[in-house]
């Protein structure tokens, strides 16, 4: 049994809210003392003491309602983010599959916008070059490679952000929440690619709230409330429970509107 | 071996990407990096020249508008690159937030973007120079690469800490506005270091990290000769600078993907 490819031990992250810098540096300045006292205690938790492996080569399906922590433990595994306590151990290549375009500039032509995400995610130029055939086949965007961007509908686009990634060799993949674009030809296509990413052992990390995609891609789910884990098994067993918590209207806390988890 | 090739790759790709996309969809492109210099120029030469009557000092054999020109193009590439760099963290959000490469890097694509910008009109300058009748001289040769070398150093330094200070504190962007607004005027652009007017309080002025840089400008074209006494200043700044500026972004960068 080799290491596992990602171990988060008793991993806490909290955010500060800046609510009294935004509120305006008038106030701030003026009662300074207690604006700072109330800076240092207005944090919000969004990982609390998380604790979890993911063997080489599997799949973790990461599940919760918005605000539990899914994406925070996402941009700390893909070193993004710097946990407040605890250890974190990722072994191997990290690339995180963007959401919609979220790389892309939409002036440059699907080709720029290639090489310049393969860079960006940790490639050579020569070897984002020795690919870029691949690529563009898998995308099947025809002729449209050497239009900008930004004339691509969202299917396209997502066309190009998953066959740019899928061409970039991950030893560990996450996945949040992008497979819901396209039609359902390229759904299905991608579905059919994260299943060969499985099977050359790529270790992925995927956080959807489609429990079905969750139920086919991955081994283990984990549940996430409220920066904890709720439940951490198979992932057939953690997503009925978590469906059956959904429809008795249980599952969603309390979540502040800030974006960050 | 592999690191630093990457990251010669990743700063050549941004700043290709950065060249493309600035004058996408406009019909002068390129020549605006030329263009809006020279209107500034323009601007100051009829409103401090021609309406207040600002002249040069008797003694120095150069008109007024190919001072304003000297030191214009270099203050265009400071300003326009610490303006972008400003919000380059911010306007770069969805990659912070998702992909661990080296932060400085885009900051270093941003100032390297406008320094080609700055290259290429540099042949422009000099051909105002050969129209004032001004001789090229070997000191162009060494002085143009040890001024921009300078001026690179002193802009980026500064760009890495309004970009990083920027996220954590938004007002920074129109405070940076109207520093440089200050910061101009307290440049020896419309004027020279050396006017009797100016040189009383001329140390005052040379506080200012940017005045020592665009005169060094200011006396390699106009004099044809390399102020190494200048240069040393502006470099001296420009050492100090970077290091306060790669302290304050390490501070600060591991919060970046939180505060965007």
């Amino acid at each position: 049994m080799s290491a596992p490819a990602i171990q988060f031990e008793k991993v806490t992250k909290t955010y500060t809210l800046c609510q009294h810098v935004a509120g305006g540096i008038k106030t701030f300045l003026f009662h300074l003392p207690a604006a700072v006292r109330q800076l240092r205690n207005n944090k919000f938790t969004a990982l609390d003491e998380v604790s979890f492996e993911v063997a080489r080569g599997e799949a973790l399906g990461v599940i919760g309602p918005n605000g539990a922590g899914k994406s925070t433990a996402l941009a700390l595994i893909a070193r993004v983010l710097r946990p407040n306590a605890g250890r974190i151990t990722v072994r191997g290549r990290v690339l995180p599959l963007l959401e919609l375009g979220a790389g892309f500039h939409p002036e440059l032509t699907g080709r720029e916008n290639i090489i310049l995400n393969g860079v960006l995610m940790g490639l050579l130029r020569r070897e984002v070059r020795a690919r870029l055939g691949q690529i563009i086949e898998f995308s099947e965007l025809g002729e449209f490679i050497d239009q900008p961007v930004r004339t691509y509908s969202n299917g396209m686009l997502g066309r190009l952000g998953f066959s740019v990634v899928a061409h970039l060799d991950p030893e560990v993949l996450l996945v949040d929440e992008v497979l819901t674009v396209g039609d359902a030809a390229f759904q299905a296509k991608c579905m059919r690619r994260m299943q060969e990413f499985r099977r050359r052992g790529v270790t992925m990390v995927f956080v959807s709230h489609d429990m079905h995609a969750v139920r086919v891609i991955c081994e283990r789910a984990m549940w996430l409330d409220r920066g904890r884990v709720r439940m951490l098994d198979a992932s057939q067993a953690v997503t009925a429970s978590y469906e059956a918590a959904l429809a008795g209207g249980q599952a969603r806390g309390e979540v502040p509107a800030d974006g960050q988890a | 071996m592999r690191g630093l090739q990457y990251h010669l790759d990743l700063i050549y790709e941004l700043t290709k990407k950065e060249l493309k996309v600035r004058y996408k969809n406009s019909a002068l492109g390129y020549l605006w990096s030329v263009l809006n210099p020279l209107a500034m120029a323009g601007v100051f030469y009829v409103g401090l020249g021609l309406i207040i009557g600002v002249r040069v000092p008797r003694g120095e054999d150069y008109p007024f508008w190919l001072l304003l020109i000297c030191g214009l193009f270099p203050w265009q590439w400071f300003s326009n690159s610490v303006n972008a760099c400003t919000n380059v963290y911010i306007g770069n959000a969805n990659l912070i937030r998702k992909v661990a490469f080296r932060r400085e890097v885009l900051p270093l694509a941003t100032v390297l973007n406008d320094l080609v910008h700055f290259a290429v009109s540099i042949p422009v300058i000099v051909l105002f120079l050969l129209l004032a009748r001004h001789r090229p001289t070997l000191a162009w040769l060494y002085g143009l690469p040890l001024l921009v070398l300078a001026q690179f150093v002193m802009t980026y330094s500064l760009s890495l800490v309004t970009g990083a200070l920027n996220l954590f504190f938004r007002d920074l962007a129109n405070l940076v506005q109207i520093f440089l607004q200050m910061l101009f005027y307290m440049t020896p652009i419309i004027y020279s270091l050396k006017w009797s007017r100016i040189a009383a309080f001329r140390h005052w002025l040379l506080v200012n990290p940017l005045a020592s840089l665009i005169s060094g400008w200011q006396t390699l074209f106009l004099e044809g000769r390399f102020s190494l006494g200048m240069w040393q200043l502006a470099m001296g700044y420009s050492v100090v600078m970077l290091a306060a500026g790669m302290l304050v972004h390490r501070k600060l960068e591991g919060k970046f993907a939180e505060v965007t």
